[in-house]
């Protein structure tokens, strides 16, 4: 087959091997799998193929979601997470980048704090939290801490990584152009750094979650996660795949916020002028 | 290296050049050490304000090392370096700020209440305008060029460093931009310092041609052609084989490349022998050893 008569992909005969897509429109023959398998999962708990203990049927958990929105519970421990998060956030977040700083804008600064720093990264943060619980409790402390420690470290790398790599060619040239160092630094590395420290953050947030998963197992008393341990205990698996699924709208919804700041950040880049 | 025309030592040139009256740049006893010997090794240069000079010679005589000293890039360690305030340097490649826009990009470190009049100004003269609210990736590579060219020029400078800034450009941009740079220079008279590997290139634009060897000034021939200039004229014929003899290039092996060279414009053979970024002689030349 020529190029010519591949591009004709409209045509149904260009595609003869595949078979023909049928009448319904794209998104629904899209969706059309995943539907099924609802439909299947539906009717196997239904018909008592699968225990409601092993796992509730789709309409099961919708209406446990739906009690738990209605009831107002679900608003209080959702609350309770995002505050954790984002206390959690801003403090790992901050602490990267001004490390990133000092790091990466003086030699000084990096013989200080990145061999320090690159030792810690190695060391799953998560597996601190007997430390942290010895060391600051039950309560909310340990678990801000431990988000604070996650999120830290791929702030600092990204950021590191970045302002060390901004093209020194294009640096070169602004710096016979008479800038001061500061507004080198403001207007050309920290600017340069940029898209690194958004792919830094976007990791932060995922580990974000993940370190927040864990830290609301430790005998808390709100939070999506205290939700799910309470749920175990009451046998109530819909309520802990409620809580699963709350977990990953918000996953979702972090990267969501990332891709809206690049976009409006990084507007300068070609992949996005085109769009 | 064979030297069979006679060449003016670079004393002698700045005797020559100091009649017209005190240089703009002004250049002694200049060493720079690489660890393996001296990259510059005693080098003195003067320029006139208004010049027009081409810097030539193989790769690694130091020419780049001259131009980075002089753009204040590289240290003087050992001997006197005299520069203008007002620089400028375009290199070969663009080397824009990507997240500026061009205008902003151009207006870069200008600390003056009309910095943007100025920007569009000398983007106007570069033929840019249209672009002034463009992205830098968006640009063409001649565009891009002609925006570092107006950065460079709303500097008003009194010493204009071009570092081989033709040289990853296609052939019809690259005489495209000589042409406009020849034009930039008669408007504001600034002191220019083009690095080239191209002799058809100098031949055109400058009027003198400096050429280094060793860390040194091996000879400084001065260009008194009529602008504007033709790559088959006599004059011009004869300056190239004496440049290219100051060069090392041996014309007897480009003889067979003769005809080709004084028949067809040199834009025609630099599409085959120059490649963006490399180091190809065009015209003739393009089988010499790299220079």
């Amino acid at each position: 087959m020529t190029a010519a008569t591949a591009t004709q992909r409209t045509g149904t005969r260009s595609r003869r091997w595949t078979f023909p897509a049928g009448t319904l429109p794209a998104g629904l023959r899209r969706c059309a799998v995943p539907l099924a398998l609802l439909v299947l999962w539906q009717a196997s708990v239904g018909l008592g193929w699968i225990s409601t203990r092993t796992i509730p049927s789709p309409s099961q958990i919708l209406a446990a979601f739906w009690d738990l929105t209605v009831s107002g519970e679900l608003a209080v421990h959702l609350l309770v997470s995002l505050g954790r998060v984002s206390a959690g956030l801003a403090i790992g977040v901050s602490a990267g980048t001004v490390c990133a700083l000092i790091a990466g804008l003086s030699r000084r600064g990096e013989d200080a704090l990145d061999a320090l720093l690159q030792m810690l990264r190695t060391l799953p943060h998560l597996a601190l939290v007997p430390l942290f619980i010895l060391w600051f409790g039950i309560g909310e402390t340990p678990k801000i801490a431990l988000v604070a420690l996650g999120t830290a470290f791929p702030i600092y790398l990204n950021l590191f990584a970045g302002i060390r790599t901004v093209d020194a060619k294009v640096v070169e040239a602004v710096s016979t152009l008479g800038l001061t160092r500061w507004e080198m630094i403001a207007q050309v590395i920290l600017p340069g750094a940029l898209p690194a420290f958004l792919t830094g953050l976007r990791y932060a947030l995922g580990v974000a979650w993940l370190s927040l998963v864990v830290g609301e197992q430790i005998n808390a008393s709100s939070g999506i996660g205290y939700l799910a341990m309470t749920a175990r205990e009451f046998l109530r698996t819909d309520v802990i795949i409620v809580a699963l699924i709350v977990y990953a709208i918000l996953g979702l919804l972090a990267d969501l916020i990332v891709r809206v700041i690049e976009r409006r950040a990084l507007v300068w880049r070609p992949a996005f002028i085109k769009e | 290296m064979s030297h069979a025309l006679p060449r003016i030592s670079a004393s002698q040139s700045t005797t020559d050049h100091s009649t017209i009256g005190k240089p703009v740049v002004s250049v002694r006893g200049l060493v720079r050490n690489f660890g393996n010997g001296n990259v510059l090794d005693g080098l003195s240069l003067d320029l006139q304000p208004g010049s027009f000079t081409a810097l030539l010679g193989r790769s690694g005589c130091g020419k780049s090392t001259l131009l980075r000293t002089l753009a204040k890039l590289d240290p003087a360690p050992e001997g006197s370096v005299q520069l203008p305030e007002e620089r400028a340097v375009v290199f070969q490649e663009p080397r824009l700020v990507p997240w500026m826009r061009v205008l902003r990009n151009v207006t870069l470190g200008l600390r003056r209440l009309d910095a943007e009049a100025r920007g569009l100004a000398a983007l106007a003269e570069v033929g840019l305008s249209h672009r002034a609210r463009a992205w830098p990736l968006t640009l063409s590579g001649g565009e891009a060029q002609r925006a570092a060219l107006a950065r460079a020029l709303v500097r008003e400078p009194r010493l204009l460093l071009l570092d081989e800034p033709f040289a990853a450009l296609d052939a019809l941009t690259r005489m495209r931009m000589q042409g406009l740079v020849e034009t930039l220079w008669r408007a504001h008279a600034p002191a220019v310092l083009l690095v080239t590997h191209d002799v058809d290139e100098a031949l055109l634009l400058a009027d003198r041609a400096v050429v280094m060897a060793d860390g040194k000034i091996a000879a400084d021939i001065p260009i008194p052609l009529a602008r504007p200039r033709r790559h088959g004229d006599p004059g011009f014929i004869a300056l190239r084989s004496r440049l290219l003899a100051e060069l090392g290039v041996d014309e007897e092996h480009l003889a067979a490349r003769e005809p080709q060279r004084t028949d067809v414009t040199a834009t025609d053979t630099r599409t085959a022998g120059a490649r963006p970024g490399g180091y190809g002689l065009p015209a003739g030349a393009a089988a010499a050893p790299s220079l």
